[in-house]
């Protein structure tokens, strides 16, 4: 056992960089995936929409614990040793595709069904009424929650720490079992979340004001 | 592919699996009613006209919900008894649950009790009804109305969430799960049973939550 030092509580903040990193990788591989989800689920087919409901139910349905065990496990069943690091990114990127997917089907939806057969007696093919017509609509009502996910995403990072990816909480364990103060290195683990979520959720209540405003 | 499924070395623990079902049931049970009375109790000092009160309960609930409950229970679990309040697993697990809900079903029911419009109250007084009648009829059942959907949402996430109670070594599923890995060393197979349970408890109660709304809400 050791003093906590001050550069012990710089490393540990430090570690916010990755906590960061994974959430911005989760959250780019995520709406990539998620637009899919969301097309599947409100183009008039109904195999697509079965199918993305199937995923959101088994991915809404299950601990993201669950999810990431069985991503970091499941390339290991196939010979395959996959780091921590690629395991997260991974899960957690399968994970936001659900509820990314389920967020923009919300707004999708909010858009006046007018829309839809205004643009298809223009001679709009189903597509092309989601991109030029549809998307543009939903896109500034989906902006607040998606945030709201995002702070969502920022904390169940903190899961990633069971697998030994080395992020904020991970990084906190690691200068706790050194020193053993639990107290000081968790609340400071903690307020690093605070600041991370606090400024996105400032953020998705300012742009849920002004948004309202411009509508 | 040369790996061999063996799902049957995990399932033969199903009496551990199905305690662990029960632990985990109990402890969503158990934080379901705490978190809904730290709830009511903060919504009500949200929408009081005490400002002192409006303040913490606002802190209250910035400071929860911006912070991941595993680093929560690790403060309650690891940092509580360094100022002298030991607490086992699973008081700890209950204790940061209810603490972690109270904070979500604060903000729910907030909303719920601001979207009743004062002149809706105003119109049963109108009509003769007494205080009470006015507050069951016209403030808590258009209310409980307006919330339950996603109160029952915040249910299931926390029925989902009380895996992460596994990290600070409380028995229930996922614990169980663990220990089963550790003696059988078949992750794949523990991990993709353990959260196909999860998948079957919260769909169940997803379908529970519905019918009862139904009956609820909607015959009458």
């Amino acid at each position: 056992m050791r003093e906590l030092t001050t550069s012990d509580m710089f490393w540990l903040l430090f570690a916010a960089r990755w906590t960061i990193a994974l959430t911005v990788v989760s959250i780019l591989g995520g709406s990539l995936l998620g637009a899919i989800i969301m097309v599947l689920r409100v183009i008039p087919f109904p195999p697509a929409k079965a199918v993305a409901i199937l995923y959101i139910n088994l991915i809404q349905g299950t601990p993201a614990l669950g999810q990431l065990f069985i991503v970091f496990f499941g390339f290991g069943v196939f010979g395959y040793d996959v780091s921590p690091w690629f395991a997260a990114t991974l899960a957690f990127s399968l994970y936001s595709a659900a509820f990314l997917g389920e967020i923009w089907r919300g707004g999708v939806h909010a858009v006046p069904h007018a829309q839809w057969e205004a643009s298809a007696s223009l001679g709009l093919s189903t597509l092309q009424q989601l991109r030029y017509v549809i998307i543009p609509q939903a896109f500034r009502l989906s902006i607040p929650p998606t945030i709201g996910f995002w702070v969502h995403l920022v904390k169940n990072t903190s899961l990633a720490s069971v697998i030994g990816f080395i992020e904020l909480t991970r990084a906190g364990q690691i200068i706790n079992a050194a020193t053993f103060r639990p107290m000081t290195v968790y609340l400071t683990v903690a307020a690093a979340y605070f600041v991370i979520c606090f400024v996105l959720t400032q953020l998705s209540a300012r742009l849920e004001g002004s948004l309202r405003v411009a509508r | 592919m040369d790996y061999t499924f063996r799902f049957r070395d995990v399932l033969r623990e199903q009496d551990l699996l199905l305690e662990g079902a029960l632990v985990t049931l109990q402890l969503s049970g158990v934080s379901i009613v705490f978190g809904l009375l730290i709830g009511v109790l903060g919504a009500a000092m949200k929408t009081g006209h005490y400002a002192p009160l409006r303040r913490i309960a606002g802190v209250y609930v910035e400071i929860i919900r911006n912070t991941p409950l595993l680093v929560q229970l690790f403060v309650v679990f690891f940092g509580l008894p360094s100022i002298g309040i030991k607490l086992g697993p699973m008081q700890a697990a209950m204790i940061t649950l209810s603490i972690n809900l109270g904070a979500y079903t604060t903000e729910i029911i907030r909303a719920g009790v601001e979207a009743i419009p004062r002149s809706q109250i105003e119109a049963g007084m109108s009509l003769g009804l007494s205080g009470g009648e006015v507050f069951r009829y016209v403030i808590l059942f258009p209310a409980l109305k307006k919330i339950y959907p996603a109160l029952a949402s915040q249910f299931i996430l926390l029925l989902i969430a009380t895996s992460i109670v596994s990290q600070i070594a409380a028995e229930e599923l996922f614990h169980i799960g663990a220990y089963i890995d550790s003696r059988t060393f078949r992750s794949f197979e523990v991990y993709t049973v353990i959260t196909a349970m999860y998948l079957v408890m919260a769909l169940f109660f997803r379908g529970a939550f519905a019918a009862i709304y139904h009956f609820v809400f909607v015959r009458r």
